[in-house]
């Protein structure tokens, strides 16, 4: 059972690896932790993933995050959050999580009949 | 005449420091913190072009008497006596070391991260007040600049400030490591607020800065980040100065070498 709720940390590391330190034994012990970065390209845009990056903390993150990943004018908003406060599907689950979608073309909107006068959709 | 050494003392600070700061680009404590400090690098060395330009105009505009004898390097000889005009990169790459008018503060070394960012500290601290008040200057060129530079020196005032606060109140090491670093380059400081004959002509006629009068904004903003760093003001008051009259310490020929090696052994280069 143990094993079937096994909490996946984002891009898929094992508990071991991390980010912040907190089991002490594996090799970024002592590292600054591990941090999301979410940039808003314009307003009313939503936060997009733009990737990640190490910081002591949060305000630190916001900062490196200004100089990483909003040097060619690419933000106006940053959003941060620790690595490991991101719970992420199982791989390994893929298959009963995604598959059953793939047969049910009737979920999208395009068994309807439009009339002529309607463009652009 | 006065107007164009204005401009120089201010383009040099952003030059050699730039340089100093670019120093780190590759030896970064970690990758994000060699970015940051690139970035900045970079900010300096545009701002340092924009004025250079403005120098360059005010120094094409001189009398040919006026310009062979402004700048005694021969490099520069050649090209104004050939009738050439002068442009950024020349006031950069072409100019002696004793025609440099920087703060000693900026051409000290980088030493190590906590003597890096109490050099960037103290002159950020200072290059705020300095361009925010260079933004009623007469010389519409110099206050369009410290408009468009305010904002980036905001956020390297921010970044160092950050930054000697958290080695201050980290650990022991790192409090005992940035408070040497403080008690060191703490001399340079005294240069800061110095006015110098330029100076005094530049606040004379509408186009520079007072210095003395920033002094106290830069203290008490000085004070405010040593309190919640929990580091003590240095109590030496002997000040070192003499860069902004062209009086370097040893370590700007080595700067200069460095950075205009290029050009003087390949003059006319480009790439």
């Amino acid at each position: 059972m143990n094993q079937l709720i096994n909490k996946n940390l984002y891009g898929d590391y094992g508990d071991k690896e991390q980010a912040a330190g907190a089991s002490g034994t594996h090799n970024t012990a002592g590292e600054w932790p591990l941090w999301e970065v979410f940039i808003r390209s314009k307003a009313g845009l939503d936060h997009k993933h733009a990737g990640s990056l190490h910081a002591a903390d949060a305000q630190m993150a916001i900062e490196n995050a200004r100089d990483v990943y909003t040097r060619r004018m690419e933000g106006v908003s940053i959003w941060v959050v620790e690595s490991k406060y991101i719970h992420a599907s199982d791989p390994f689950e893929a298959a009963s999580m995604y598959e059953p979608a793939n047969d049910k073309v009737y979920r999208h909107p395009t068994f309807y009949n439009l009339p002529d006068e309607l463009k652009h959709m | 005449m006065n107007q164009l050494l204005y401009t120089l003392q201010i383009a040099d600070n952003a030059l050699i420091l730039g340089h100093r700061i670019s120093e780190w680009c590759g030896h970064g404590p970690i990758l994000e913190q060699d970015i940051a400090l690139t970035n900045t690098a970079l900010d300096h060395l545009g701002q340092a072009r924009s004025l250079y330009q403005h120098a360059a105009d005010m120094f094409n505009a001189l009398s040919t008497d006026e310009k062979k004898t402004l700048f005694s390097s021969t490099a520069l000889q050649n090209k104004i006596n050939k009738g050439e005009a002068l442009d950024e990169d020349d006031l950069a790459y072409l100019r002696d070391g004793w025609d440099f008018r920087n703060l000693l503060l900026t051409e000290q070394s980088n030493k190590d991260w906590a003597y890096t960012v109490v050099r960037s500290f103290l002159y950020d601290a200072f290059n705020f007040y300095f361009y925010t008040a260079l933004q009623n200057s007469k010389d519409t060129v110099l206050a369009a600049i410290a408009e468009k530079s305010l904002k980036e020196v905001t956020y390297h005032l921010r970044w160092s400030s950050e930054w000697m606060i958290r080695l201050g109140d980290g650990t022991e090491e790192s409090k005992a490591r940035v408070q040497e670093a403080l008690n060191n380059y703490w001399t340079f400081t005294g240069e800061l607020f110095e006015a110098t004959t330029v100076d005094n002509a530049a606040l004379a006629d509408g186009t520079g800065v007072d210095v003395a009068a920033i002094k106290i904004q830069w203290q008490e903003r000085v004070n405010t980040v040593l309190d919640e760093a929990t580091l003590t003001l240095p109590a030496n008051v002997w000040m070192q100065s003499g860069g902004k009259e062209c009086r370097h310490s040893e370590h700007l020929g080595y700067i200069l070498a460095e950075m205009q090696f290029m050009q003087r052994a390949y003059p006319d280069m480009e790439w």
